[in-house]
């Protein structure tokens, strides 16, 4: 049992967890994630690890709602515990100097986002963090963000916040004030990471994404993970989750996401009758 | 090992009674569930097949068991109606016999060299291996080994399959403290994560592992050895005195065919991980599996059976499943008692057939294989003959669900992160074959992980060397 020892709620349908889990809190790098099982009849979820504390042994998730899975992971409370946390998984970011890098962040992909900006400031990168969410109400993580950037843009869709319009948007607005950039970082829906990729293409600026593909074990054994990044197939969990944007194949990983859709409706549609026939 | 003292009757004449049949379920009824499909010898069953054995002074039966079982000993048991006695002879060498009398590849071990082979069908010895363990464990009858006093020496397994069990086992029997490290959130390895219930049901594997924990050892789950923790830091920081690898080979093979990455195929560890380990299979579980209606598993292995019968029974009863292999029927690898359930339940055979890619609709799901036609031509190395494509012989196969079961190889999270561990170009660990000891003083390793996929008893006799070098190398500490 891996027990909760605090819980937030930080958007609607966006939770932060702090997990007692001392050995992945004490390897764990920036860019790994662990992949969690709330109890026996559960899915195996992949979820970032969004900070640790070595000393306290706990390390901190933030999870969405997403489907059947991640609402019931946020139905946990404070005391209770997940089944099982198995971690670090997945190969580090490389926490180099590359110079000035912009990190694009959207939706929950931002707490993917957050230790990486973290370890890249404190690398000594000039680091710009665009953070973007669908309205005002969903945005995470401003203030962690702020603190650990050097300059944080907000972007929402509806224009409720920030600045009206797309994360990749405001990305060309800086390449065409002629910004200087090394490095562009993006982690969100697979369709921004996309977009993102697009942008810097033709600049030919290094870009990054950090793929939310579909995990079993995340242990390198089923190749349910399986991505194809230029020529090559690779391991999501194993020789990821991050990857060249420009190589990835993103229609191929949109395509994946919708694979188990019926069947993850069933699984949602059974959950809320179960509730309801509960409150009855 | 073999060569103890015996007490035997007198050499018999050969009485002529005829193997045994094992009852099974009927294969229209068996393919709709996951229950076992093999139901076992009865008591009476095994006392007639018993008789059949000779009892013979030079027992090639031993030699040909990769943990040399005292066969005539434990049979000369059944045959005098003592079931436990039995059990008890086999587990002097084999700890797991109601697994082994279920998977082991008889017809290529202990069967194979049995001179009731020469004349009629050899005795059925993992039969007979099977009921005896099975009635053990139903009579309650399974008592604790004696564990030797305590030694203060701790060892760190790493992988619980049949390797890592086997090595536990005998180091805890020893008096030393041990604890096992696996990084999925079950023990057994492939006998929980691959072998379907159907086949060897989880509950046996589950009451074989109580023995170990009854033993006291301590278990670790969710641990992934070189990045949740590295070996450098079990043997300096953690205390272990010495380390046990068996990590067997997890990482499936692809064809890498064009279209390959459509959805719908999977590899077999994938499919059979989510119905094994996910328990798919079952409602209350949420893991999500999906069969269509046109399956095609790519491989003749024990494996590929397993995963073309588990997708019959996921599919339900109009789904069809092919096996499409590139050589003929008798140079499939798979046990022949496999092949055997496996085409009573309806599975197809697809042979001399090779697939060359896979085709997808628009939203990247797959419709259909392009396969080519394959012939026999020369023997290749390993004797078996080179399967040639027939030119002009491309055709397309409707399918919906692929399965690719090619064989799988080491994974390299521990030999990445332990550099002083030397590898083949392969993966997998080199060690002394005498001792399982690796170029790392204090690790030793054994199992797939040094012979790349094999069997569960070729993992458990490698576990065995390897506990004996361990305690030998713990004493001279
Ligand atoms: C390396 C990695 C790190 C991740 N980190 C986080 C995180 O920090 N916080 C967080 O909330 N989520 C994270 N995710 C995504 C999270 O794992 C999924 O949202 C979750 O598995 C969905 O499960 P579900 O049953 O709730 O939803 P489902 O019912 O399974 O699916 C709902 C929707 O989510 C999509 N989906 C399914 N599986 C995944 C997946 N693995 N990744 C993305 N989308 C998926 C489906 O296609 C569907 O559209 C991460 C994923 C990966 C691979
Ligand atoms: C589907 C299938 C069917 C088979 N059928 C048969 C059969 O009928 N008869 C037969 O004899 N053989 C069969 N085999 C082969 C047989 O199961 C294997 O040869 C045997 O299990 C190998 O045992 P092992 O202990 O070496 O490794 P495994 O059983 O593979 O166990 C290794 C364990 O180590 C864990 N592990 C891996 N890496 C790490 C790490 N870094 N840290 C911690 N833990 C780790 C794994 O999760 C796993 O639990 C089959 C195999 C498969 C896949
Ligand atoms: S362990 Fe396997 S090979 Fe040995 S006697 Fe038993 S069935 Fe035969
Ligand atoms: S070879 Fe066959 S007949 Fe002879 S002892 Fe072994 S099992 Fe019995
Ligand atoms: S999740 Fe299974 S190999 Fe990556």
């Amino acid at each position: 049992m891996y027990k909760i020892v605090k819980k937030q709620d930080l958007a609607p349908n966006i939770t932060r967890f702090s997990v007692e889990a001392p050995e992945v809190a004490r390897s764990r790098k920036p860019g790994q994630f662990v992949v969690i099982r709330a109890e026996e009849t559960s899915e195996r979820v992949p979820l970032t690890i969004v900070d640790s504390d070595p000393e306290k042994g706990t390390i901190d998730l933030i999870i969405q709602k997403a489907g059947f899975s991640t609402t019931r992971l946020v139905s946990f409370e404070v005391g209770d515990g997940f089944l099982d946390v198995l971690g670090p998984l997945g190969r580090p970011t490389d926490m180099e100097k590359y110079g000035t890098v912009v990190c694009v962040g959207g939706g929950v992909g931002t707490a993917v986002l957050y230790p990486i900006v973290k370890g890249l400031k404190e690398a000594g990168n000039e680091v710009i963090t665009i953070n973007g969410a669908r309205n005002k109400e969903l945005l995470i993580l401003e203030e962690e963000l702020g603190a650990v950037s050097d300059e944080l843009i907000i972007t929402t869709d509806d224009g409720s916040y920030g600045v009206k319009g797309f994360g990749s948007t405001v990305l060309q607005g800086l390449i065409d004030d002629k910004k200087n950039i090394d490095l562009v970082v993006a982690i969100g829906p697979t369709m921004m990471m996309k977009a993102v990729a697009e942008v810097t293409r033709p600049y030919k600026i290094h870009t990054i994404a950090s793929l939310n593909a579909i995990m079993i074990d995340g242990t390198g054994m089923c190749g349910g993970c399986r991505v194809t990044v230029g020529d090559e197939v690779k391991f999501a969990c194993v020789d990821g989750p991050e990857f060249d944007a420009h190589l990835v194949d993103f229609d191929e990983q949109i395509a994946k996401h919708h694979y188990y859709d019926k069947e993850q409706k069933c699984q949602m549609d059974l959950m809320i009758d179960k509730a309801e026939e509960e409150r009855a | 090992m073999a060569e103890e003292k015996r007490t035997r009757p007198p050499r018999k004449k050969p009485e002529r009674i005829p193997r045994q049949e094992m009852p099974v379920r009927l294969p229209e009824v068996r393919n709709k569930d996951f229950n076992e499909v093999a139901l076992g010898f009865t008591p009476e069953l095994a006392l007639i097949e018993a008789k059949r054995c000779l009892q013979c002074p030079k027992h090639p039966c031993v030699d040909g068991c990769p943990v040399s079982v005292d066969i005539p000993g434990f049979i000369h048991l059944v045959s005098e109606g003592d079931f436990i006695g039995a059990a008890q002879k086999i587990k002097e060498t084999n700890l797991l016999p109601s697994v082994c009398g279920r998977v082991c590849p008889q017809e290529e071990q202990c069967e194979q060299v049995c001179v009731v082979a020469k004349i009629d069908k050899p005795v059925a010895i993992g039969r007979l291996e099977r009921f005896v363990a099975d009635y053990e464990r139903e009579q309650g009858a399974v008592e604790l080994p004696k564990v030797a006093p305590s030694t203060g020496k701790k060892v760190a397994v790493v992988g619980s399959g049949p390797a890592g069990i086997t090595v536990s086992y005998e180091l805890l029997q020893a008096g030393h403290k041990v604890t096992i490290f696996e990084a999925l959130h079950e023990l057994g390895g492939v006998l929980v994560y691959g072998i379907p219930e159907f086949r060897l049901p989880k509950a046996i594997v589950a009451a074989e592992i109580e023995t170990i924990k009854k033993l006291g050892a301590e278990i670790k789950l969710n641990m992934l050895i070189g990045k949740t923790r590295t070996i450098d830091a079990l043997l300096d920081e953690d205390g272990f005195d010495a380390v046990f690898i068996g990590t067997g080979a997890g990482l499936p093979m692809f064809l890498n065919l064009p279209g390959e990455n459509l959805n719908g195929i999977s590899s077999a560890n994938e499919f059979l991980t989510r119905v094994n380990l996910m328990k798919a299979y079952r409602e209350e579980y949420t893991t999500p599996i999906k069969v269509g209606k046109k399956v095609a598993v790519i491989g003749a292995g024990n494996v590929a059976m397993d995963a073309a019968r588990a997708a019959k029974r996921v599919g339900g009863d109009d789904v069809e499943v092919s096996i499409i292999y590139r050589r003929a029927r008798d140079q499939m690898p798979a046990r022949a008692e496999e092949l055997h359930h496996a085409e009573e339940e309806g599975i197809i055979f697809n042979l001399l057939t090779n697939p060359i890619r896979f085709i997808g609709s628009e939203n990247n799901a797959v419709t259909a294989t392009e396969c080519i036609k394959m012939e026999l031509g020369e023997p290749d190395d390993s004797g078996r003959r080179r399967p040639i494509p027939i030119e002009g012989s491309e055709h397309t196969v409707e399918t919906d669900t692929v399965i690719v079961a090619l064989g799988t190889t080491p994974r390299k999270f521990i030999s990445e992160t332990t550099p002083d561990l030397k590898t083949s170009k392969w993966g997998t660990f080199l060690v002394d074959e005498e001792t399982g000891k690796t170029s790392k003083k204090g690790v030793f390793a054994g199992g797939d992980i040094v012979t790349g996929s094999a069997t569960v008893i070729k993992a458990m006799g490698a576990g065995r060397v390897a506990a004996i070098a361990i305690n030998e190398y713990l004493a001279g500490l």
